[in-house]
């Protein structure tokens, strides 16, 4: 039950928080059981493959979540990946210095994500047709720059960052600059005016207005950080893989709204917490690992991985549905009482 | 309750300052192609060391392949063909794979969970020639051997290549299918599978090269079209080519499922018979093309024999045989005795060319 004592009653924390946990505590349970059960699940090596591959979902599902809170979508950023990789490859085999390279593809990564601002915020698109023309035009941008090559032989101590361990443990290099995406994120989000705005933003975007909250602004900030989020990660991608190629990190955006539609981040914005979206990324990361290990085929991988999806869309509605029954039955039962009485 | 966010000045004044400092400590020198070439440390390629021809074949083995595309009749094949060499050999057989032809990452993903599952062997059929070196590198280290069939990796990512035929040999003898079949003259264009394909890319380039001899002089080369082995994407890129360059007189498809749509498209169009079609084709795909007079003539190898040629080479590699060296010969069941030749590849053999008058021989 809720305190109604709260000076702001904050029923999107509410819900969120029930479903995140769930998620979350679904982790625990599938990290637990593999633990126990699965063969060569445990060791510091195959953890280190699991959150590696995981890794590039996760790094640009943390500026995702903002974007969808604030009720717009970015499927654009696979295609921004893949165009930095193809960058990437580009400038280094003309010889440019990778220290140059990395921040011009970061620039690259802003410059994505204006595109996609400006169109949404200047001519009040809708960011799902944008995105969606941006995803083909990155990728075709990316085609032109690269073409067929592969590049791959890049700097062996930055090939060691993208996919190297921390010493013997479980934990990839990579995953340092994550964890500290992930505090920032974490702080915009639940700990920052930015944002309260944000989910005022996804809840009514006209009241948010009316309360002075710069609307255009803040949506294209976000979507600037969704893709120089994605340009990092497509660097990341590149010296992970060692492999620069114009079509990395294809169909990326799927998995990386997958693991926060998982999370209980909702769609229709206002809502969502980045736990819940790191749990989901990291929920579909782990089971995919773990139904490869106990040779689970592709097939059935894919059918499980949907399956989970819709269930996870429904179970929150359903649990709603429930609720509102439940309460219509009480208050039917007994007259509604005056005034509320003990708090 | 007024919010504010950070103004976009801010924002974009933090980002000028980010490059112009990044840009400035780039200045003064940095890690370059030039600068880094030859640290690239990787593990050193097959040795001669404790290497038996005599060894007997182990047995109880588990062989994995992992094919470019599961679900790809080609490839359903070739892994078919291998399933029974190698279960005939007394080990097990297993596969794995991406449903997409172009997921690198989950390709990279499958081998980690083969050297985590410790598979003796893993036959891979790479989806580009270094994404995969890393992980298979990683296997390597932990006691698995690696055979790569049908498309290749980098050198010293794998211990043996199998190949399906000398590259020269594929794309020369396409080129010369063609030639016969537009009497040496015309517009000819190419439909490939996906554009960083490392074997098509290979063929495509003898392709050209054989192009540049004189009796082909007539022959232009218009374009190099991609399918990425989709059905739908070939069909749709064949037609394309048709109808920007109208005087087309030959397509080259080197890949079974773009042949496929190619011809598909060509015997529905005006087209049949006036552009012709060559390329690497399954007898069953094409039987019905070549009965309808769509398609004179193409080739192939057996591709259950290369599968069952994998499966084989890796376990001589395991039973100690072979390691890899070049000159080091085995032999492969039933399929006779093969020598290991430069950059550590077999060579399955000579394609063989399909017309109506063989085709009714073949059943794959």
């Amino acid at each position: 039950m809720t305190d109604l004592t709260k000076t702001a009653p904050r029923p999107w924390a509410r819900d969120a928080l029930r479903w995140d946990t769930a998620v979350g505590t679904l982790l625990a349970v599938l990290l637990v059981c593999s633990f126990a059960f699965v063969d060569n699940f445990g060791n510091a090596l195959n953890l280190s493959f699991l959150i590696g591959n995981t890794l590039p979902i996760a790094l640009i599902a943390l500026p995702m979540t903002l974007l969808v809170v604030s009720g717009e979508i970015d499927l654009s950023v696979g295609s921004t990946a893949g165009l930095a990789g193809a960058v990437m490859g580009k400038l280094w085999n003309e010889g440019m210095a990778i220290e140059t390279i990395i921040p011009i593809c970061v620039l690259l990564g802003v410059v994505c994500g204006l595109v996609n601002g400006l169109l949404v915020t200047r001519l009040g698109l809708p960011s799902l047709a944008v995105t969606i023309g941006t995803l083909a035009a990155y990728r075709g941008v990316a085609q032109i720059v690269l073409g067929s090559d592969s590049v791959t032989d890049f700097p062996q101590q930055y090939l060691d960052f993208g996919s190297g361990r921390i010493g013997g443990t479980f934990v990839p290099q990579a995953a340092v600059p994550w964890a500290v995406l992930l505090v920032v994120a974490v702080l915009v989000l639940h700990a920052t005016p930015v944002g309260r705005s944000l989910f005022a933003v996804g809840a009514s975007q006209e009241a948010a207005r009316f309360a002075g909250v710069r609307v255009k602004r803040l949506k294209l900030s976000m979507f600037v950080a969704t893709g120089t989020v994605s340009a990092l990660t497509g660097v990341f991608w590149a010296l992970h893989y060692a492999s620069a190629r114009y079509d990395n990190a294809t169909g990326l955006e799927l998995s990386v709204i997958a693991g926060v539609l998982l999370g209980g981040i909702d769609f229709d914005g206002g809502k969502g917490t980045l736990g819940g979206a790191v749990a989901g990324v990291f929920l579909l990361g782990a089971l995919q690992n773990v139904m490869s290990l106990v040779n689970v085929s592709a097939q059935s991988q894919t059918l499980i991985t949907g399956v989970l999806l819709v269930v996870s869309v429904l179970a929150p509605r359903v649990a709603r549905q429930a609720g509102r029954a439940r309460a219509r039955r009480r208050s039917a039962a007994a007259p509604p009482p005056a005034v509320l009485a003990g708090t | 309750m007024s919010i504010r966010t950070a103004p976009a000045r801010r924002l974009a004044a933090a980002v000028a300052v980010v490059s112009i400092v990044a840009l400035g400590a780039a200045a003064c020198g940095g890690t370059t192609k030039k600068s880094s070439a030859g640290d690239n440390s990787a593990p050193s390629a097959a040795s001669t060391a404790s290497v038996d021809p005599h060894a007997p074949a182990k047995k109880g083995l588990t062989i994995a392949y992992l094919p470019k595309q599961v679900n790809n009749p080609y490839f359903t094949s070739s892994d078919s063909g291998g399933k029974k060499a190698v279960e005939a050999a007394g080990s097990t057989y297993k596969e794995v794979g991406t449903s997409s032809g172009t997921d690198t990452a989950g390709q990279v993903s499958y081998v980690n969970t083969l050297t985590q599952q410790q598979v003796d062997a893993i036959a891979v059929s790479a989806q580009d020639p270094g994404a995969l070196c890393t992980a298979l590198n990683q296997a390597r280290k932990n006691g698995v051997k690696v055979v790569t069939y049908d498309s290749d990796t980098d050198a010293n990512c794998r211990d043996v290549f199998v190949s399906q035929a000398s590259s020269e040999d594929l794309g020369r003898t396409e080129v010369q299918l063609m030639a016969q079949q537009i009497g040496n003259k015309g517009q000819i264009a190419i439909l490939s599978a996906a554009q960083t394909a490392t074997n098509q890319n290979t063929w495509i380039g003898f392709m050209k090269d054989e192009l540049k001899k004189p009796e082909y002089k007539d022959i232009q080369l218009v374009k190099v079209a991609y399918g990425n082995d989709d059905a739908q994407q070939s069909f749709q890129q064949t037609q394309g080519l048709l109808q920007q360059y109208p005087n087309l007189k030959g397509i080259i498809s080197p890949t079974t499922v773009g042949i496929k749509a190619a011809a598909q498209y060509l015997s529905g169009s005006k087209y049949k018979g006036r552009v012709q079609l060559t390329g690497l084709g399954t007898p069953n795909d094409m039987r019905a093309y070549v009965a309808n007079g769509t398609v004179r003539s193409f080739e192939l190898w057996d591709p259950a024999k290369l599968g069952a040629l994998a499966g084989l080479t890796a376990v001589a590699l395991v039973s100690g045989q072979i390691s890899g060296a070049p000159g080091q010969t085995y032999t492969a069941g039933d399929m006779g005795t093969f020598t290991i030749g430069q950059d550590s590849t077999v060579v399955l053999g000579k394609p063989t060319v399909f017309d109506k008058s063989n085709i009714g021989q073949y059943a794959f």
